[in-house]
């Protein structure tokens, strides 16, 4: 397969653009994503972090078109995908692919490797009889590393390991050339041994192929290790906080959110993980997303927290020098005259 | 037994039944515990941790069954072995002595009665009949866990989340003041600043109540903020056992350095990372020789044949099972710190 031309840089492939999305429960109407603003590149990876609720998994869902969005506009190659029709919207659903976090629960367990590989080959009429989808899946399986390839077709889901399965997940993706992959968590269910296959798995796929991949998940360190040439996006209850170069993010965090996710990370060395820097919080308890608090949403916890502005208008999301925006009145202030006073 | 261990698994063996053959989920396991130590064990699914963590305390399920071994279990009537135990005795050392936080914790609470009479139910279990002498408790120990008992205990288990559901639950645990705490995962499934609380509580609790714990996690991290000494199992088996910076700078199986270098960090240098190749082996058919030779970069025709015992490295408290173990030490030095554990 040849590489595709990979976009020039500053070009966006795919682009979520001022984005919400609300959902009516009994209990009320809550805003699950508010105004998402995010682009990525051809050949990007990036990682988008946060804790349960933050709103990553709706905001991968609405980056692959599976949700529409109650706000704001999804843009593939410039043009709004929720407006598309005909063969816009088909190549739209072809190029953009979500892998799911749960393996066991993305496969359907009746049928073998060969039947999950082939249908979407045969939907899209990428395969014409049995022996071309065969050849075809053959080839799928030897690039996310399925070898031989033959002992895995007749396969059935149980019959395989959690990486296994979650290989073949990876396959399926690829058997449509997507140019955008959203994987949801995709490697927090297989055992730890195996994560960095997975993720050096995905990462050459966006080397070799030039596809845009966006991870998703809670584990900084897995965020780190996968984006650490890229971007890391940090979530809390809806809306992108801080948006920057890996290494900067960790290193140098500029949400005091973003800095208390860190320090709080355990890490497996026993000396570093005891003598980390921590950052307090004013409180444990994570608001409801039905009973947001005014202002920035965060203020409730915030050790930087200022009376009469955080707890009143909501931070938008501004640059910063190096490449980075935070969405923080307080670090844009402080980061913003380090600069000024140069 | 040594003198000061509180709890000494000697040689513990456990098969389950299935219709392919037994399934050897325990192969002969030794280790102490000492009053007020905390252990962990690490291992990826299908090690046999959660069943060794079980049988602690005689959970054993019905497909399975001892084949031989003991728990001792040392008090001040003396010494007995926990998997003797029978009905009375047995419900008076559990909770009593030795208290289970489960893994599915956040599912553990029955879900139509309130925490208030969680706790009542737990306490009369254990005879424990006077509500308010409970209540006394049940606050003390709320308070302890960093909880309003007034709001937890009229609570269903729905209306809390997952952190403070684990912070009852370990709370409960402690209300029969038990001198060991077992933890399956404790903080899987949690969040980061959930699981920092709750890992930051755990010890505060230890420092306060001097509990000996035993948890299990597949989660490394955990071990190196938690443990004292730690011990890694494969396949039934323990492979290494080593205070917490010797395993964690020193390792000297390959297990151990595998897993190591499979976990990133988000401090600190990158790395080179990679991850073990293979799979956790079929505990119906055990590989021959060593369990993890096919999956061990250091294997050789030897390690077909035999089935390495634990044998001391770098020191008397430092084992390891494995014939290449200083070949693993010239590969992997020492990664310790200045100033390490």
């Amino acid at each position: 397969m040849a590489v595709r031309d990979v976009t020039a840089p500053g070009d966006h492939l795919i682009e979520l653009d001022a984005v919400s999305r609300t959902f009516d429960t009994p209990a009320g109407r809550i805003t699950a994503v508010d105004a998402v603003s995010l682009a990525f590149a051809a050949g990007e990876a990036m990682c988008l972090v946060g804790e349960s609720g933050c709103g990553k998994t709706t905001t991968g869902r609405l980056l692959a078109g599976l949700l529409r969005p109650t706000g704001g506009r999804l843009q593939f190659e410039g043009k709004d995908v929720w407006r598309s029709r005909g063969e816009d919207l088909k190549r739209f659903r072809r190029a953009v692919q979500l892998v799911h976090q749960d393996p066991y629960a993305s496969l359907n367990p009746v049928r073998t490797v060969y039947d999950t590989l082939s249908a979407p080959l045969f939907r899209h009429g990428k395969a014409h009889g049995r022996s071309d989808a065969t050849v075809q899946a053959r080839e799928l399986l030897r690039r996310v590393g399925l070898m031989p390839p033959d002992d895995f077709l007749p396969k059935y889901p149980h019959q395989l390991s959690g990486g296994q399965r979650q290989r073949v997940s990876i396959a399926r993706a690829l058997s449509v050339d997507p140019r955008v992959i959203v994987a949801d968590e995709a490697v927090s269910m297989v055992d730890v041994s195996i994560r960095i296959t997975l993720l050096d798995l995905l990462l050459a796929l966006r080397n070799e192929f030039g596809v845009t991949i966006v991870l998703i998940t809670h584990d900084l360190a897995v965020a780190r290790y996968f984006a650490r040439r890229g971007r890391i996006g940090v979530m809390y209850l809806g809306r992108v906080v801080e948006l920057a170069p890996t290494e900067s993010l960790v290193v140098d965090p500029a949400h005091p959110y973003a800095a208390a996710l860190i320090g709080a990370v355990p890490e497996a060395d026993p000396t570093l993980t005891r003598t980390k820097e921590r950052v307090p919080l004013r409180s444990a308890e994570v608001p409801s997303l039905r009973e947001l608090p005014s202002g920035c949403s965060f203020h409730p916890r915030c050790p930087l927290s200022e009376a009469g502005l955080c707890d009143v208008k909501v931070p938008a999301l501004l640059p910063i020098p190096g490449e980075r925006e935070v969405a923080c009145h307080v670090a844009v202030r402080e980061r913003s005259s380090v600069l000024r006073g140069v | 037994m040594s003198s000061s261990a509180l709890l000494s698994v000697k040689d513990l063996a456990i098969e389950f039944s299935s219709r392919r053959g037994p399934v050897q989920a325990v192969r002969g396991v030794s280790f102490d515990v000492a009053e007020g130590e905390s252990i962990a064990v690490i291992g990826e699914s299908g090690s046999g941790k959660t069943t060794l963590a079980v049988a602690l305390i005689k959970l054993i399920p019905r497909s399975a069954r001892v084949t031989r071994g003991e728990v001792q279990w040392r008090n001040d009537r003396g010494t007995q072995n926990v998997l003797d135990m029978e009905d009375e005795e047995l419900r008076r050392f559990r909770w009593r002595e030795a208290a289970m936080v489960f893994q599915s914790a956040l599912n553990s609470f029955n879900p139509v009665i309130d925490i208030w009479s969680q706790f009542l139910d737990t306490a009369r279990a254990h005879g424990m009949n006077d509500p308010k002498a409970v209540r006394a408790r049940a606050d003390e120990l709320l308070d302890l866990v960093h909880l309003e008992p007034e709001r937890v205990l009229r609570a269903y288990p729905h209306e809390l989340s997952g952190g403070m559901k684990q912070r009852v639950l370990i709370a409960l645990s402690l209300l029969l003041g038990p001198r060991l705490l077992i933890l399956d995962e404790p903080t899987t499934a949690l969040d980061i600043l959930t699981q920092r609380a709750i890992i930051d509580l755990l010890r505060e609790l230890r420092a306060k109540l001097g509990f000996a714990m035993v948890f299990i996690s597949h989660d490394l991290s955990l071990a190196a903020e938690l443990a004292d000494r730690v011990l890694t199992m494969y396949a039934g088996r323990i492979v290494e056992e080593a205070k917490v910076g010797d395993l964690f700078y020193q390792p000297r199986h390959p297990y151990t350095v595998g897993l190591l270098r499979a976990v990133p960090r988000v401090s600190g240098e990158v790395g080179a990372l990679a991850s073990i190749p293979g799979t956790t082996p079929d505990l119906v058919n055990l590989p021959t020789g060593c369990a993890y030779h096919p999956r061990c970069p250091f294997a050789t025709e030897r390690c077909r044949k035999e089935d390495p015992a634990l044998v001391s490295v770098d020191s008397p408290q430092h084992t390891a099972a494995c014939i290449h173990w200083q070949a693993v030490a010239e590969s992997v030095g020492s990664r310790r710190p200045a100033e390490a554990l």
